[in-house]
Protein backbone atom coordinates (compact mmCIF):
# COMPACT_ATOMS: atom_id res chain seq x y z
CA UNK A 1 0.00 0.00 0.00
CA UNK A 2 1.06 3.37 -1.09
CA UNK A 3 2.80 5.06 1.84
CA UNK A 4 1.16 8.08 1.97
CA UNK A 5 -2.23 6.01 2.27
CA UNK A 6 -1.09 4.57 5.40
CA UNK A 7 0.53 7.86 6.22
CA UNK A 8 -3.44 9.10 5.95
CA UNK A 9 -4.82 5.87 7.75
CA UNK A 10 -2.86 6.34 10.70
CA UNK A 11 -3.73 9.56 10.93
CA UNK A 12 -7.36 9.13 10.77
CA UNK A 13 -7.23 6.43 13.02
CA UNK A 14 -5.80 8.21 15.85
CA UNK A 15 -8.36 11.21 14.89
CA UNK A 16 -11.38 9.04 14.44
CA UNK A 17 -10.39 5.92 16.53
CA UNK A 18 -10.25 2.85 14.32
CA UNK A 19 -14.02 1.38 15.41
CA UNK A 20 -14.78 4.20 13.64
CA UNK A 21 -13.26 3.06 10.60
CA UNK A 22 -14.45 1.34 7.40
CA UNK A 23 -12.21 0.90 4.37
CA UNK A 24 -13.55 -0.29 0.90
CA UNK A 25 -11.33 -1.54 -1.84
CA UNK A 26 -10.84 -1.26 -5.36
CA UNK A 27 -8.40 -3.90 -5.90
CA UNK A 28 -8.16 -5.85 -9.39
CA UNK A 29 -6.77 -9.34 -8.07
CA UNK A 30 -6.74 -11.59 -5.33
CA UNK A 31 -3.43 -10.75 -3.98
CA UNK A 32 -3.97 -7.21 -4.22
CA UNK A 33 -6.94 -7.18 -2.48
CA UNK A 34 -4.87 -9.44 0.29
CA UNK A 35 -2.18 -7.04 1.05
CA UNK A 36 -4.43 -4.18 1.22
CA UNK A 37 -6.85 -6.12 3.85
CA UNK A 38 -3.83 -7.36 5.72
CA UNK A 39 -2.18 -3.70 6.06
CA UNK A 40 -5.38 -2.37 7.38
CA UNK A 41 -6.02 -5.46 9.61
CA UNK A 42 -2.87 -6.42 10.82
CA UNK A 43 -0.45 -3.90 9.50
CA UNK A 44 1.84 -3.73 6.60
CA UNK A 45 3.24 -6.92 6.05
CA UNK A 46 6.12 -5.56 3.44
CA UNK A 47 7.14 -3.62 6.95
CA UNK A 48 8.16 -0.56 4.74
CA UNK A 49 4.91 2.05 5.93
CA UNK A 50 3.87 3.76 8.67
CA UNK A 51 1.56 0.74 9.26
CA UNK A 52 4.35 -1.56 10.06
CA UNK A 53 2.90 -3.63 13.10
CA UNK A 54 -0.09 -2.04 13.58
CA UNK A 55 -2.69 -4.03 14.27
CA UNK A 56 -5.63 -1.63 13.53
CA UNK A 57 -8.10 -4.31 13.33
CA UNK A 58 -10.25 -2.08 10.59
CA UNK A 59 -13.65 -3.63 9.18
CA UNK A 60 -12.53 -3.83 5.72
CA UNK A 61 -14.79 -4.25 1.99
CA UNK A 62 -14.02 -4.93 -1.04
CA UNK A 63 -15.94 -2.76 -3.28
CA UNK A 64 -17.77 -6.12 -5.18
CA UNK A 65 -18.71 -8.17 -2.31
CA UNK A 66 -22.47 -8.59 -1.83
CA UNK A 67 -22.54 -6.61 1.19
CA UNK A 68 -21.58 -3.52 -0.12
CA UNK A 69 -22.84 -3.92 -3.24
CA UNK A 70 -26.83 -4.27 -1.47
CA UNK A 71 -25.73 -1.09 0.39
CA UNK A 72 -25.38 0.94 -2.88
CA UNK A 73 -28.21 2.13 -4.67
CA UNK A 74 -28.22 -0.08 -8.06
CA UNK A 75 -28.27 2.51 -10.57
CA UNK A 76 -25.14 4.07 -8.85
CA UNK A 77 -23.44 0.98 -8.64
CA UNK A 78 -23.87 -0.21 -12.12
CA UNK A 79 -23.12 3.33 -13.22
CA UNK A 80 -19.58 3.35 -11.33
CA UNK A 81 -19.07 -0.01 -11.02
CA UNK A 82 -20.76 -2.10 -13.24
CA UNK A 83 -18.35 -2.81 -15.88
CA UNK A 84 -15.36 -3.78 -13.81
CA UNK A 85 -17.90 -6.27 -11.92
CA UNK A 86 -18.37 -8.06 -14.98
CA UNK A 87 -14.38 -8.19 -15.57
CA UNK A 88 -12.83 -9.29 -12.12
CA UNK A 89 -13.49 -12.26 -10.44
CA UNK A 90 -15.64 -11.02 -7.40
CA UNK A 91 -15.50 -14.45 -5.66
CA UNK A 92 -11.55 -14.39 -5.09
CA UNK A 93 -11.75 -10.92 -4.28
CA UNK A 94 -14.54 -11.12 -1.82
CA UNK A 95 -12.91 -14.56 -0.21
CA UNK A 96 -9.51 -12.77 0.05
CA UNK A 97 -10.86 -9.77 1.88
CA UNK A 98 -12.97 -11.75 4.42
CA UNK A 99 -10.04 -13.90 5.64
CA UNK A 100 -8.64 -10.48 6.52
CA UNK A 101 -12.02 -9.43 7.89
CA UNK A 102 -13.05 -11.86 10.28
CA UNK A 103 -9.14 -12.80 11.67
CA UNK B 1 -23.50 -0.38 6.46
CA UNK B 2 -22.00 2.33 7.03
CA UNK B 3 -23.86 4.28 10.30
CA UNK B 4 -21.64 5.57 12.31
CA UNK B 5 -18.89 4.94 10.18
CA UNK B 6 -16.12 7.19 8.51
CA UNK B 7 -14.73 5.63 4.92
CA UNK B 8 -11.87 5.29 3.80
CA UNK B 9 -11.45 4.50 -0.20
CA UNK B 10 -8.66 2.58 -1.70
CA UNK B 11 -9.02 2.62 -5.20
CA UNK B 12 -6.74 1.06 -7.85
CA UNK B 13 -6.07 1.90 -11.57
CA UNK B 14 -6.70 -1.37 -12.85
CA UNK B 15 -9.56 -2.25 -10.46
CA UNK B 16 -11.67 0.15 -9.51
CA UNK B 17 -10.87 3.58 -9.43
CA UNK B 18 -11.05 5.79 -5.90
CA UNK B 19 -13.61 8.13 -7.65
CA UNK B 20 -16.27 5.64 -8.61
CA UNK B 21 -16.39 4.02 -4.82
CA UNK B 22 -16.46 6.92 -3.38
CA UNK B 23 -19.66 7.63 -5.25
CA UNK B 24 -21.28 4.39 -4.18
CA UNK B 25 -20.60 5.46 -0.46
CA UNK B 26 -21.79 8.97 -0.29
CA UNK B 27 -24.68 7.43 -2.63
CA UNK B 28 -25.52 4.88 0.22
CA UNK B 29 -25.43 7.70 2.79
CA UNK B 30 -22.10 6.98 3.59
CA UNK B 31 -19.08 9.81 4.47
CA UNK B 32 -16.48 9.39 2.80
CA UNK B 33 -13.07 11.39 4.54
CA UNK B 34 -10.42 9.81 2.43
CA UNK B 35 -10.19 8.21 -1.00
CA UNK B 36 -7.21 7.49 -3.45
CA UNK B 37 -6.48 5.56 -6.29
CA UNK B 38 -3.08 3.66 -6.14
CA UNK B 39 -1.62 2.40 -9.30
CA UNK B 40 1.64 -0.17 -9.02
CA UNK B 41 3.62 -0.67 -12.10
Amino acid sequence: MDLDTQTAIERLSAEYGPERLLVVLGAPDAEAASIAAETVVLGDPSYAGPLAGAQLGLDVFHVLEEEFREAVPPDTYDQQVGLMADVLDAAELATAVRAFRES
Amino acid sequence: MFRNKKVIVIGERDGVAGPAIAECVKAAGGTVVYAATECFV
